[in-house]
């Protein structure tokens, strides 16, 4: 596979504001990759760079192999589907969709036929001659994606495209945005402050804070195996425990859990001392004895079709359990003293 | 709370007001239709004067000048229109630029500078360069003079448009130039209308300055009235100070209601 997006060392500054501090990274060709992280990390500068709307301070981002420094947006075979969409008001839905095609010189039947497509393939073909305020929020949304997908850019950069719809359209519509991009093989590179959203639809994640990547994998990856206390915390719930690693060698680590149980587990560091230990709360199970984590019960919450319990380790950090609702667990009650067994790989050392 | 109305004098004010602004306007217009020669007294309703105005003993006079006005205000309004949409643009989407502060002083110093004092300032500008005075020179008093009246509205509708819609254009492959004309221009249109007639009507009135560059010989509307009310006040001059009155509401308000429909539908 080549690359479709090559971001090397890639420093943004505004004024003496630094918003991004030399990223570095390579998005696939066909690829549908995700910059995942909190508000104001600087997803949506990255993204602005890519499609040419800011100057790059320092570095270089090559688009197929090709520097793309001195290229305006109108000469980058890049679109974007924008966060509050910018639909030209004045413009019907079907000239707002052809408006690409219009631009890159296509005939007038033609690019009418093939925005008509468009607005098929994203189920509007009945809204073509609306103006975009007659449209609910989830419609303008379609016809802003249609919009960019119409030139058949080479890369599809989304800000945020579902951020303004409700849950249930959310859900509906990333199953929508990930057949699309298998569909049209084009490569999107989505951002979004939306774990779940980056989780169900990504190939790969970009996770970001405060203008540093700090992990780059598939969503299994970053959930599975984050590399620090950041990436950890950000995605899903997890618990995190000071431990102290006893030896380290090649990925693997042997550590003392509070209580004083050894524990084999990978490791994302080779330095001993104290670090930072995080476990899922949905790989701990609890277990009448030989747990590996000694615990007293203090609330038990019931989510449905999960139950999360609130623990506490004899030192007084608190560990979060969750297990199914089944008929066939026994919930412990509160002031309960458990124990808890950390399924096999399931404990991972961070780096910092 | 109490509403305005109820404050003491509030009716009396408000009479008084009205009356001292809109009463002459009104005296004018009854008496434009006025059936005798007399300005005072009321000889019963008559068209007379208004046909005097196309046809009496001035009317080639008035003509020439209603068509020099005209002409000069379209030309001038277009001018200053144009000149005041780049400034717009300029000033609202090029960022930060050093001078930035003062030269949306200089767009809009001549709404602060005494008209006379623009008007003494032109003519010796126009001698030291050597322009005679004539239809050229009121033009090009005009157009400047029109500007900072074109680009309050053009700039205010353009402030209201966010910079979404060019980057999109831009991102879809158009050139500055194509996202300007097909995007940006259709989007601020209405304050591009409001600001060319509000021009118009400002080159239209224009009494002072144009009667200081105007050279001998040379007449707009207003200086050709102000000539005609210098040698005594006669019927036909309500009758074209009415029609000169119409045509400014009619701009006024198509300039509003143009405006207004741009808010309303973006
Ligand atoms: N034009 C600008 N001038 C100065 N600072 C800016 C500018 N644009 C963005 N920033 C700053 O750069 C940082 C990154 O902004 P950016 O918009 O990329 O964040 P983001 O990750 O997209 O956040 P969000 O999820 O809230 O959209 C922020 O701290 C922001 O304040
Ligand atoms: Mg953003």
């Amino acid at each position: 596979m080549s690359d479709a997006i090559d971001i090397r060392r890639v420093v943004k500054r505004y004024g003496t504001f630094t918003a991004l501090h030399g990223v570095s990274l390579t998005i696939r060709d066909n690829e549908f990759f995700t910059l995942l992280g909190p508000s104001g990390c600087g997803k949506t500068t990255l993204l602005r760079m890519i499609a040419g709307f800011e100057d790059v301070t320092q570095g270089e981002i090559l688009l197929f192999g090709q520097n793309i420094a001195g290229l305006e947006p109108d000469r980058r075979p890049v679109n974007t589907v924008f966060q509050n969409y910018a639909l030209f008001p004045h413009m019907s839905v079907l000239d707002n969709v052809a408006f690409g095609l219009k631009m890159k010189g296509m005939a007038a039947e033609t690019r009418r036929a093939r925005a008509g497509k468009m607005l098929e393939m994203v189920h509007l073909s009945a809204f073509a001659d609306r103006l975009p305020a007659q449209l609910s929020g989830g419609q303008q949304q379609r016809v802003a994606l249609a919009r960019a997908l119409a030139p058949e850019p080479r890369v599809l950069l989304l800000d945020e495209p579902l951020s303004a719809l409700d849950l249930k359209l959310r859900q509906a519509m990333r199953v929508e945005l990930k057949q699309l991009q298998e569909d049209t093989g084009i490569t999107f590179i989505f951002v979004t402050h939306d774990q779940e959203e980056a989780l169900t639809m990504s190939d790969r994640i970009a996770v970001m804070s405060a203008g540093h990547v700090q992990q780059i994998g598939s969503a299994r990856e970053i959930y599975e195996a984050p590399v620090n206390r950041f990436v950890a915390d950000f995605i899903g719930e997890t618990n995190l425990l000071e431990v102290d690693i006893v030896s380290v060698a090649a990925g693997t680590a042997r550590v003392t859990l509070p209580g004083g149980h050894p524990l084999t587990c990978p490791s994302a560091t080779d330095s001993l001392g104290k670090h930072a230990l995080s476990i899922r709360p949905e790989r701990l199970s609890l277990v009448a004895e030989g747990g590996d984590l000694d615990v007293t019960v203090e609330r038990v919450v019931y989510l449905g079709t999960d139950l999360q319990l609130l623990t506490r380790l004899q030192g007084g950090m608190e560990m979060h359990v969750r297990i199914q609702n089944s008929a066939r667990v026994t919930v412990p009650k509160v002031g309960d003293r458990v124990g808890l067994r950390i399924e096999e790989g399931a404990a991972r050392l961070l780096a910092d | 709370m109490k509403g305005v109305r109820h404050y003491p004098g509030f009716l009396a004010i408000t009479i008084l007001c009205l009356v001292v602004l809109y009463a002459p306007l009104l005296v004018i217009m009854a008496y434009s239709f006025n059936g005798s020669t007399s300005i005072t007294t009321w000889g019963g309703f008559s068209l007379h004067w208004y046909v005097d105005v196309f046809t009496g003993a001035e009317a080639a006079r008035f003509g020439q000048a209603a068509w020099n006005s005209l002409t000069i205000a379209i030309i001038a309004a277009t001018a200053s229109t144009a000149i005041a949409t780049a400034a717009a643009v300029a000033m609202i989407r090029g960022g930060t630029f050093r001078g930035k502060r003062a030269t949306f002083a200089l767009i809009n110093m001549p709404l602060m500078v005494p008209e006379i004092v623009t008007a003494v300032a032109t003519l010796i500008f126009f001698a030291m360069i050597g322009l005679t005075t004539g239809y050229l020179t009121i033009l090009i008093a005009h157009i400047t003079f029109c500007i900072p009246f074109a680009y309050l509205p053009i700039a205010a509708r353009l402030q209201g448009i966010e910079g979404h819609y060019e980057q999109a254009a831009r991102d879809l492959y158009a050139s500055r130039w194509q996202a300007f004309r097909l995007i940006l221009l259709p989007l601020m249109a209405p304050g591009v209308v409001s600001g060319y007639l509000l021009a118009f009507i400002i080159s239209l009135d224009d009494f002072i300055i144009t009667n200081f560059v105007k050279g001998a010989g040379m007449e707009t509307l207003p200086t050709a009235i102000f000539g005609s009310v210098k040698q005594g006040i006669k019927p036909n001059i309500m009758a074209i100070s009415t029609l000169m009155l119409v045509v400014s509401i009619l701009f006024v308000t198509l300039s509003y209601l143009i405006n207004r429909k741009g808010r309303r539908a973006p």
